[in-house]
């Protein structure tokens, strides 16, 4: 249906906006407090849930005593495993395109697998009423010794096998290390850290009659709506679910978690609308983690600098409840040319919550790893760390051998190093220093898949002149509302003020989940393809109309720009959309674009942490489709206090084409601060001896706050990515944070000589 | 683990019919009055006594632009003006600022025109997914009042009460110097 015609060739105007310095279109909703996140919607009577969590990792309820709690004033109805719903299992359930984030449904058992497990909502007439009951309902547990210890875990706890999708190897890993001039062999450890978007998880739900309507902060609203109709035993088209705003997510938005079936459950019970906001404490065990990881890299080159065996072992866990692999060796068969490959995940089930994608999953916890072992290889090699990044560029996907749709990783390491000054780095470690401080200067590689996902669109044009485009995807900060305006305004040569992005609603065209940094390249061609589809009808409808001055044109000699259809060759012959609207008194016309049927060549952001789904590589059949880019970091080490400070950071990105100037260098700042505290801070620690977790606010759970921001300078060396989709564009959200905490790791090392491995590098391990 | 027999199908309709839904309970008989004067408008409530000055505002005012982030006084999203002064309005009772002027994010722009400082954090792009603005933004206005940070350096520590996870910071800073610099 759409032609040649109205492609980007014919166009003088596509890049009249995007990949502009555009302020944000919802700019003004969020700084005047008027856009409206999940649980703030003004619904007429209005009641509030409030969790009930278990306080212990593993054991049985015995029994519930909620008489107590059942007496107080304002109080409606307490839902325990003893009176809840039988709900319908989601294991093994694809949900278009994803999964749910555990197998677990809530209140179905007395069994208890986690700590801050949810057993039980109270609603009540008033959020302090509920809390309050909550607090006086009694459990009585048999309690049983959980798993928690990772070591001990993996000793002795069940495993969780991610199939042989995470097991690759190739060549003679020996013989590469035999071959090696020199080789170092190390293990680094992460800790179990948490999202902690500002907004906590929040969902409200609606029942008119049988028909139930969720708003839900969520990265994920077909999903979402897909699950709680399925766990409900409800058709689909009788659940919609809303997510206008997001207050960040990270991933812990991502999948599915119970609180948005109990929130449902507990509005069809009191017959009331009900606000469930989760608190930040009970965010720390109800919706996912980065889970913990010991990572042994072993690592050999020869007398050039070139790597002849990389070993790559990861032990990490998972819950009884969920299987998450947290991929960690993903990124290290894909970074570095090496004929010699070992990489192997081993899964141990702890008495956690279920850990999800945490900004780069696999990617960052890995890169960190690889990319500290391989500074340690380059100075025992004696090779400065760039040029032995350099020295073992792959130059074609070395697990594939396919070619690169578009890498200029090089270039990233140039321009970011002469923008750091790298070249007057005395590599000596202490050698730095400015008066007291030590100082040191590290770098490190970043990479992310680039993701593309099936994603439906519809424009409108209407007869007043506006155009309202839509599709069901989700706007986390990450500017969603302001490119897909940009990108509908340029297509079809209007002012951003004529043009409104629809997302956020389970009946807008169906989007997948905004995960994997997929949203702008999935959504994006959708956008232009609806606008141009519809414009095309307006165009078929003026050529058919002996009034229009287009009337008998072929549609091949006419383009669009500013809101006026028109002869190519002779401008002035042509007339605006409203005109042809008017005429044939049709209030708008529209064009909806269905998700193309790309086979396997869009994949699934399940299929990363999934076993058996499909192949794990951003990409297409003929491409290896990769984001890249270069971190360079100072730090400055008061040697008396042995404080990190990070005062600079230099990043080069080769992300494809860039959409927006300024939303685009917000999330690499963003994703790079956020590296930066788990480089230094962050860690969410369990009690040794009852596995309960003992981190749950954010006074205990450090992240970087603004005292903590270094200068930094964002280079992009923009070429566009045609293989991954028309614009160019691959996605950004995840790259920065992939690498960051490594580069922090090795200026430390350079400013003091030490090598910590264990994260986050907290003063007392600089000891 | 809780896998209910997949070959079976549960229906909530069937089990949860909307007739058995319990009847409103009363509400608590422990409230106070309290007044308020929130962005020039006077209010008079009846509240419990624990109801903390954000949830006032959030549940029981429908001002919903002071976000809930943590309720312990840790993240700063609840930042008011109360008196002119800044205050975390998650650690504060309602009860206890009787008659006190508050202004709230919503009572910064006048006739439809924003606020210097909320321009300047479009203009800079000091947040993405906006949770946290309105208590960075009141919390930013206030230090200037205050007259206090003279500095960057004095800005960043002045500022770090307000956490942004989205990492917006160096907007956020722009945009504090930006509107220091026109109204010095």
């Amino acid at each position: 249906m759409v032609t040649e015609m109205t492609s980007t060739q014919d166009r003088t105007n596509i890049q009249a906006k995007t990949g502009k310095n555009i302020d944000r279109v919802d700019g003004r909703l969020k700084v005047t407090g008027e856009a409206c996140y999940s649980a703030e919607f003004p619904l007429e009577g209005i009641a509030h849930g409030y969790i009930i969590q278990s306080t212990i990792a593993k054991g049985t309820i015995e029994a519930i005593d909620t008489s107590q709690a059942e007496q107080l004033p304002g109080v409606l109805a307490i839902l325990t495993h003893q009176n809840a719903p039988k709900l319908n299992s989601l294991k093994s359930k694809n949900f278009g395109g994803g999964y749910p984030g555990e197998n677990f449904l809530p209140l179905q058992d007395n069994q208890v697998h986690f700590d801050g497990q949810h057993i039980g909502i109270v609603v009540a007439e008033t959020y302090e009423q509920a809390r309050l009951a909550a607090s006086l309902i009694e459990i009585n547990y048999d309690e049983a010794e959980p798993m928690f210890d990772l070591e001990q875990a993996l000793e002795q706890s069940e495993r969780y096998d991610p199939g042989e999708r995470l097991q690759p190897s190739w060549g003679d890993i020996e013989g590469g290390l035999q071959q090696a001039a020199v080789t170092i062999e190390e293990t680094y450890t992460t800790p179990l850290e948490h999202h902690n978007p500002m907004e906590t998880s929040a969902t409200t739900a609606e029942w008119h009659d049988d028909e139930l309507t969720v708003y839900d902060s969520t990265q994920w609203v077909m999903g979402t709506r897909g699950m709680i109709a399925r766990g409900l035993g409800l058709p689909e088209e009788k659940v919609r679910v809303i997510s206008h705003f997001v207050g960040g997510g990270f991933g812990c938005k991502g999948f599915f978690w119970t609180h948005p079936l109990l929130a449902a459950i507990a509005a069809r019970k009191v017959n009331r609308p009900v606000r469930l906001m989760l608190t930040r404490q009970q965010m720390f065990s109800s919706c996912g983690h980065r889970p913990r990881t010991v990572q042994k890299i072993t690592l050999g080159a020869d007398n050039e600098g070139k790597l002849t065996a990389i070993r790559h072992h990861t032990d990490t866990e998972t819950s009884f409840v969920g299987d998450h692999a947290e991929p960690c060796g993903n990124i290290t068969k894909m970074l570095y040319a090496c004929p010699n490959m070992e990489i192997k995940h081993q899964i141990a089930r702890t008495n956690t919550g279920t850990p999800t994608p945490m900004r780069g999953p696999g990617e960052t916890s890995g890169t960190y790893a690889l990319e500290a072992a391989l500074d340690e290889l380059a100075v025992k090699a004696g090779i400065d760390p760039m040029e032995f990044r350099i020295i073992n560029h792959a130059d074609r996907h070395p697990q594939s051998d396919k070619p690169w749709s578009s890498k200029h990783l090089i270039e990233c390491y140039q321009r970011a190093a002469d923008a750091f000054g790298w070249q007057n780095r005395d590599p000596r470690p202490g050698s730095m220093r400015e008066g007291d401080d030590l100082i040191g200067w590290g770098m490190a590689t970043a990479t992310y898949p680039g993701y593309r996902f099936p994603t439906a669109a519809k424009a409108q044009i209407l007869a007043n002149g506006k155009v309202i485009v839509s599709s069901a995807t989700h706007d986390l900060g990450t500017g969603t509302y302001t490119i897909m305006t940009q990108i509908a305004a340029d297509t079809l040569g209007l002012p951003i003020e004529r043009v409104k992005f629809e997302l956020g609603d389970s009946k807008l065209p169906i989007a997948s989940v905004s995960g994997g940094s997929s949203t702008a390249a999935s959504v994006s061609p959708a956008v232009r393809s609806a606008c141009e589809a519809a414009c095309f009808k307006l165009i078929e409808m003026a050529i058919a109309d002996n009034e229009s001055p287009l009337h008998d044109y072929q549609a091949e000699e006419i383009t669009t720009e500013a809101g006026r259809i028109f002869v190519k060759e002779s401008p002035e012959i042509g007339e605006t959309y409203e005109a042809v609207l008017q005429r044939h008194n049709l209030p708008l016309v529209e064009a909806e674009i269905s998700p193309q049927d790309k086979g396997s060549r869009y994949k699934s952001i399940a299929a990363r942490t999934k076993p058996g789904i499909v192949e794990d590589e951003g990409g297409s059949d003929e491409f290896a489709i990769h984001s890249f880019g270069a971190h360079f970091v100072e730090v400055r080490i008061n040697p008396r206090r042995n404080q990190v400070k990070v005062s600079r950071v230099v990043g080069a990105f080769d992300v494809g084409r860039i959409l927006n100037q300024k939303t685009a260098r917000s999330q690499i700042y963003g994703g790079t601060i956020f590296g930066i505290g788990m480089a230094l801070m962050e860690e969410t620690l369990l009690d040794p001896h009852s596995g309960r977790v003992i981190i749950h606010n954010l006074a205990d759970y450090h992240v970087p706050i603004q005292a903590d921001i270094p200068e930094m300078e964002t280079i992009f060396v923009e070429y566009p990515d045609y293989h991954l989709n028309p614009l160019g564009a691959r996605g950004i959200g995840e790259i920065a944070t992939a690498g960051i905490a490594a580069a922090v790791v090795n200026a430390i090392y350079h400013a003091t000589g030490k090598r910590v491995r264990d994260l986050p590098i907290t003063p007392d391990k600089l000891l | 683990m809780s896998t209910p027999d997949s070959n079976r199908h549960f229906s909530i309709l069937d089990q949860m019919p909307i007739a058995e839904a319990p009847n409103a309970s009363l509400g608590s008989d422990r409230t106070i009055a309290v007044k308020l004067k929130v962005n020039e408008t006077e209010h008079e409530l009846q509240l419990e006594p624990c109801v903390t000055l954000l949830d006032t505002l959030r549940e029981y005012l429908g001002l919903t632009g002071t976000k809930k982030g943590c309720d312990h006084g840790q993240c700063g999203a609840c930042t008011v003006l109360v008196e002119g002064e800044r205050v975390v309005s998650c650690l504060s009772l309602a009860a206890a600022h009787q008659g006190e002027e508050i202004t709230t994010i919503e009572g910064l722009a006048k006739d439809n025109k924003l606020h210097p400082m909320q321009s300047a954090f479009i203009k800079h792009d000091g947040f993405q997914c906006g949770y946290c603005t309105p208590g960075q933004i009141m919390s930013a206005v206030g230090l200037i009042a205050e007259g206090q940070a003279q500095t960057d350096g004095e800005i960043k520590e002045l500022m770090s009460g307000n956490i942004c996870r989205c990492g917006a910071y160096l907007g956020i800073l722009s945009a504090i110097k930006e509107v220091k610099e026109v109204t010095a």
